[in-house]
């Protein structure tokens, strides 16, 4: 990928508000270099979605979230694309990833409570035929996500004038 | 005898203040500019700052660990006077690879509290009293009175926006007495952000040559500069013996607060300042060192990203100010944007006096840096796109407003 697209998804990851033209500016490019390529990237799916990284513990409906590691048998043919899909598609699944060590499958869960949960890996994951093991972990409390932290301290302490 | 220990009390002056004991070097020092500025702004929480001279990363993390570590491992000694032998060893390396000039730890390098103990030291182990101490201008602020309370003369250089605030060899022969001795010199330049390329620099050493001048090159801001690479006086033929190059830790590595910085030169010269650094400071402290050392060694990486990250706000804060009216010559180093708010019809001082007060916009009038520096002002570009973004907002308005009367 061209350097001006790396340089622009850097920008955008720290800030996905960030217009064209202030971009162009920083890059010392022309604003619509910049609407051309965020166009490019955006349809070849470079750029899947512009999102908002939430703080939910700060809301008032507490969520739940859990990370599960799944052991699963892979099917001939197919590996693990077919079953990791049969997990992914249900909506309170929030990420899956194929792990390389002891399990296969890490997959992140989300629910109104602890219940919620339970119930997902008791009644949707566990009885699918190739799932061998689960390993449920719920998540206490998340420091820092997409290398972001959630609650930093406040961070200048420069003095407001020096030479 | 008691009649005579009253001879003397009676014969003794009386000194009518405490004032009176003070030498007349520090009492005609006059105060930095800075400070007014700093008193009016300090305190106020409504304020955007663009008047900060310092990085707005915090030390990356690695570097602090290490200090930390240190501490832990009781590491809370003097170390040898110069600084200890391996973060010597470091930057000789270091300087090496990025400037292409080549010092021998052993006797060619100083590690001092600061870059500001640097020039002091080399200014203080090279005057004497009546040399004339030739400083470009508009420039850092403590070249003069440092220069004065070593009974040196400061004779200031008027450089210009039209030459993007370089040295010019004319203005520099014009300078020049029978007493000059000492040229200070200060690229990338804070507060223009000005530099001096190879070829900028070329009919300079000549002058400083054919003048027999010695040269301290304050080069604390060389990591930053944006298009072409810092070009270093020292590594022009002929240059190194004359140069005393001074730099530090705190602009490229985020270190201001650790107090880090370095001298390097002839060992005739090391050996002088060295004598001086070891009666007043003893060794610069350990903790700093040990971190500096983590900085050199594995800190380069993150130092191109922050580099990086001041290009974009350098573009951002230079196009602004030409969006709303005010000349802004292109800085290609340091940190730093020198506008020009001529056009408003006011001076450096009201300027930013009246935009601290009616948009609540912190920046340094440029009058404060020496000859040269009215009619403009320092804007830090040393923080986030965010704050840049409103800065230039406000200040716009404020143009706007007063334009409009």
């Amino acid at each position: 990928m061209s350097e001006l697209k790396m340089k622009i998804l850097e920008l955008l990851k720290e800030d996905a508000r960030r217009s064209a033209d202030l971009i162009a500016t920083m890059l010392d490019v022309t604003a619509e270099e910049v609407k051309q390529a965020i166009a490019e990237m955006e349809q070849d799916h470079v750029i899947v979605k512009y999102a908002t990284v939430a703080n939910w513990s700060k809301v008032d409906d507490e969520k739940v979230t859990a990370l599960i590691e799944v052991q699963i048998t892979p099917e001939r043919g197919r590996g693990f694309e077919g079953i990791a899909e049969r997990i992914y598609l249900y909506p309170e699944v929030k990420s899956v990833y194929l792990m390389s060590g002891a399990y296969d499958l890490l997959v992140e869960v989300e629910g109104k409570n602890l219940k919620e949960v339970a119930s997902f890996v008791s009644n949707r994951l566990s009885p699918i035929d190739a799932v061998l093991s689960t390993k449920t972990f719920f998540i206490l409390k998340k420091y820092k996500q997409d290398g972001i932290i959630f609650e930093e301290h406040e961070s200048d302490h420069r003095l407001p004038i020096s030479p | 005898m008691i009649k005579d220990e009253e001879m003397q009390l009676n014969t003794t002056v009386r000194r009518a203040s405490m004032a009176d004991y003070l030498a007349p070097g520090a009492r005609s020092m006059k105060p930095s500019g800075i400070r007014r500025f700093f008193d009016l702004a300090a305190g106020r929480k409504d304020i955007i700052t663009l008047g900060v001279g310092e990085p707005d990363f915090v030390t990356p993390w690695h570097v602090r660990e290490a200090c930390v570590y240190s501490l832990e491992m009781g590491k809370t000694q003097y170390t040898s006077n110069a600084g200890m032998p391996e973060l010597r060893e470091e930057i000789g390396q270091y300087l090496y690879n990025q400037f292409d000039v080549a010092y021998d730890p052993a006797q060619e390098i100083l590690v001092t509290v600061g870059g500001s103990e640097a020039i002091d030291l080399a200014l203080r182990a090279l005057i004497t009293p009546g040399d004339e101490i030739l400083v470009p201008e508009p420039c850092y602020i403590s070249y003069s009175p440092i220069t004065s309370l070593s009974g040196g003369v400061p004779v200031g250089i008027e450089t210009f926006a039209e030459d993007q605030f370089k040295l010019k060899a004319e203005s520099l022969k014009a300078a020049i007495t029978p007493r000059s001795k000492v040229l200070v010199v200060c690229y990338p330049s804070n507060p223009t952000g000005g530099i001096m390329t190879y070829e900028d620099w070329l009919p300079i050493a000549k002058v400083i040559e054919e003048n027999d001048l010695i040269v301290i090159s304050d080069e604390i801001y060389a990591e930053l500069t944006y298009g072409s690479k810092h070009v270093s006086l020292a590594s022009l033929p002929g240059m190194k013996d004359r140069t005393i190059l001074v730099s530090g830790f705190s602009k490229a590595f985020a270190m201001t607060g650790w107090r880090m910085g370095y001298a390097c030169a002839h060992p005739d010269i090391i050996s002088a300042m060295l004598k001086i650094h070891q009666y007043t400071v003893m060794c610069a402290p350990i903790m700093g060192q040990v971190a500096a050392l983590e900085a050199l060694r594995n800190g380069l990486e993150e130092k191109d990203r922050m580099v990086e990250a001041y290009n974009q706000r350098r573009r951002l804060i230079v196009h602004g100010f030409r969006e709303i009216g005010l000349e802004c010559h292109e800085p290609q180093g340091a940190f730093y944007a020198f506008p020009s708010v001529k056009a408003t019809g006011l001076s450096s001082e009201e300027f930013s006096t009246r935009l601290l007060n009616e948009a609540s916009v912190a920046a340094v009038p440029g009058d404060v840096f020496g000859s040269g520096g009215e009619g403009h002002l320092r804007c830090s570009y040393a923080t986030s796109v965010n704050q840049l973004t409103e800065a230039i907002d406000r200040i716009g308005k404020f143009v706007d407003k007063l334009r409009t009367g």
